[in-house]
């Protein structure tokens, strides 16, 4: 019986994965490579021939590519200074920790009352002088505008919980290794580049998996902010499903979307690769 | 003493939840979604009908899905279906034959509309609407010389939002083009048709391209912030457009705020003639419908005169029968009643219809309609290239749905063609 146990207590949450989430997943696969009941790739002929694919790729890769790297850092510095406090860690913490608690759509909404035409920023502006009458800041003509709020709000709503998962991993790093490499004459930053950042790898990696994984799938807070002017993969994923009602294409968003977590995930674990002995 | 009020308690209780599982009638519907409109068909609409009825909106895509899935599983829980006219199409050998509900109050045009070509009263008329345009009193003083406000050209409009965006400084034409507007309509109903005399078969005609040039000369007058615009009521209301285009459901809280600050006319002829498109939406049974007598029990509730007018305070949709408006209606009615009057009785006047047959390609037309105007207006594309290249998806979509060609394009054998 002991032996069984660990598998039992597996098995509810196994089975829940297979029925709610590979079942559905094997499903969306069938459903991007079949048409009318027949085996076939028209779906994502179609959808890379739709000339919205290639502008809807490329605003997701780079909203990923500004994104993350911005996040890190600032959730490394963040993680470090929530670190070194002696009073007030908790207090500051849950500061920092605010935007988690907030959905994305309203994380949107809150970014589009500040960048509309009647929004905050016209708003100070205009009461400052710098401009006579309200101006369209996200309008089509300015996609870089609207790409700009869509980053902002991103960095807003997503580092802390980058925060998060970095601070308990530097929680777990012993301080006398540090404080070994402090008697060696080792200044702050070294100390902080050759000892904390290897400790923290598997951290990092969590974090940076599922930001990556989050990125990819941006939805909301684009919408808001800049409704269908500013495509991106999982909006034109919602947009044949429900608007074109086109679930083959749909589905074959999704497995681009897939294939970007998957390819960009395995990128992720090699970089920042644990040994098995070093693990923590 | 407490024991038996627990058990009064406990019966009524009891009592109350059988009545509501027997007797309350699901229905689900694609319009009214808005929440005010939501609220006001159950409180006023539906709040008359002796059977109970649960009303519950969708947008089209969930709307549809949940039907599919009830259809596919062969059992269901909603008794009446109520949605625009194309959206029954793809139903159409699901729905249950009305032909037993007495609708002979409607005009015998709706009713065969809602046949959906089968021998089968699948659809019963519900509710009518269309698209109108609507100016600020202020802008009237731009209109250029020699227009008739009741009976514009495109070439006019052009010219009074030319005469507006320099007298004021400003671009003061507010055209819907946000996620949530009513563009496509604009170009399937009115501009291409005004110009071309035709929605589908004419599409990237030397004609055409007249049109889409003409809305290019149209955009340059209009407010850039349009591509965030939804419902046209709020910047009339807000004063960021002049002079606009929309649905009449989407235009009702302008007059209905300020009657005296804004008119509503008929939309602009071009050389074809005087494009618009009437909306019917309809009422439908599925065949997976648990008490199929209660479902017609409440098409026929709303078919009652004052239930119509009821659903037109409600929506600002009009009535499909003939009825007497008391003289309180909202002023909304008023001014569209009229210019909706002017445009269908116009001499040039070109009724197209809303998409027929297209069954759940019906998104993809649109996005066809779409895609060319952000490509050519947008992007600035170049508009030949455009329209060949959108031509193809028109076919494709066209073929694949084996849709025959309907108003104003001449009847097909087989597919709508593309030419």
């Amino acid at each position: 019986m002991p032996r069984a146990l660990p598998y039992l207590l597996l098995l509810p949450a196994s089975l829940f994965l297979l029925v709610f989430f590979f079942y559905p997943f094997g499903l969306v696969v069938v459903e991007s490579l079949t048409r009318g009941g027949e085996w076939t790739t028209e779906n994502f002929t179609r959808m890379t021939g739709h000339w919205k694919f290639a502008p809807a790729f490329w605003n997701t890769i780079w909203l990923t590519a500004i994104v993350v790297p911005v996040q890190l850092i600032m959730a490394l510095t963040m993680a470090s200074v929530v670190q070194k406090l002696k009073t007030g860690r908790s207090g500051l913490l849950y500061i920092f920790a605010i935007p988690l608690g907030i959905s994305d759509l309203a994380a949107g909404l809150i970014w589009l009352a500040i960048f509309e035409q009647s929004g905050f920023l016209n708003s100070i502006f205009h009461a400052f002088g710098i401009i006579d009458r309200p101006t369209l800041y996200l309008g089509y003509q300015n996609m870089w505008v609207i790409f700009l709020a869509v980053v902002l709000a991103e960095i807003w709503r997503a580092t802390a919980i980058m925060m998060v998962i970095i601070v308990a991993g530097m929680g777990l790093i012993p301080k006398e290794y540090s404080e070994a490499a402090e008697v060696f004459g080792a200044s702050r930053w070294q100390r902080f580049t050759r000892v904390t950042l290897p400790l923290l790898r598997p951290s990092l990696q969590t974090a940076l998996i599922l930001r990556i994984l989050m990125a990819f799938e941006v939805f909301a807070v684009v919408m808001a902010l800049g409704g269908t002017t500013l495509p991106v993969l999982m909006g034109e994923t919602f947009q044949w499903q429900f608007q074109l009602q086109d679930r083959g294409v749909a589905a074959a968003y999704a497995m681009v979307i897939l294939g970007l977590s998957v390819a960009f995930s395995l990128v992720v674990l090699r970089l920042l690769h644990v040994p098995k002995g070093a693990r923590i | 003493m407490k024991s038996r009020l627990k058990l009064t308690l406990l019966a009524t209780a009891s009592a109350l939840i059988s009545t509501n599982a027997i007797a309350e009638t699901l229905f689900w519907s694609s319009q009214a979604t808005p929440i005010e409109e939501t609220q006001a068909m159950r409180e006023q609409v539906l709040s008359g009908f002796d059977g109970g009825v649960s009303f519950q909106p969708a947008d089209p895509g969930p709307w549809l899905t949940r039907i599919q899935a009830e259809l596919g599983a062969g059992s269901g829980s909603i008794g009446v279906l109520g949605a625009l006219h194309g959206d029954f199409t793809p139903l159409a050998g699901n729905l249950a034959d009305l032909s037993g509900i007495d609708a002979s109050a409607v005009s015998p045009g709706f009713m065969e509309l809602g046949l959906l070509g089968t021998g089968e009263q699948k659809y019963i008329p519900w509710m009518q609407a269309t698209y109108v345009m609507a100016a600020h009193t202020n802008a009237l003083e731009y209109l250029p010389d020699g227009a008739d406000l009741m009976a514009l050209s495109y070439d006019e409009l052009i010219a009074w939002a030319a005469n507006m965006h320099e007298a004021t400084g400003e671009p003061r034409f507010g055209f819907p083009a946000g996620p949530q507007g009513l563009k496509h309509r604009f170009f399937q109903g009115y501009l291409l048709p005004a110009y071309t005399g035709s929605m589908v078969t004419e599409f990237r005609s030397d004609a055409a391209e007249e049109a889409w040039t003409a809305f290019l000369e149209l955009w340059e007058h209009t407010n850039p912030a349009s591509t965030n615009y939804s419902f046209m009521q709020e910047q009339l209301i807000s004063g960021d457009a002049w002079l606009v285009f929309d649905h009449t459901a989407r235009l009702a809280d302008a007059f209905n705020q300020q009657p005296d600050d804004f008119v509503a006319f008929p939309a602009p002829a071009g050389p074809a003639g005087r494009g618009f498109m009437p909306v019917l939406a309809g009422m439908a049974v599925p065949e997976t419908a648990q008490d199929k007598d209660a479902a017609m029990d409440l098409i026929s509730y709303m078919l009652a005169p004052e239930t119509q007018i009821a659903t037109l305070r409600a929506t600002n949709f009009f009535p499909v029968i003939d009825v007497d408006f008391p003289d309180d209606m909202p002023p909304s009615v008023q001014a569209a009643g009229a210019a909706i009057a002017a445009m269908s009785g116009a001499d040039d006047a070109l009724p197209a219809l809303l998409p027929v047959g297209l069954g759940d390609l019906g998104g993809q037309f649109n996005q066809v309609y779409n895609d060319s105007f952000e490509r050519i207006v947008l992007a600035r594309q170049p508009v030949r290239a455009v329209l060949d290249d959108q031509a193809d998806a028109l076919r494709r979509i066209l073929d694949e749905a084996g849709a025959p060609c309907w108003a104003p394009d001449a009847p097909s054998d087989g597919p709508c063609p593309v030419n």
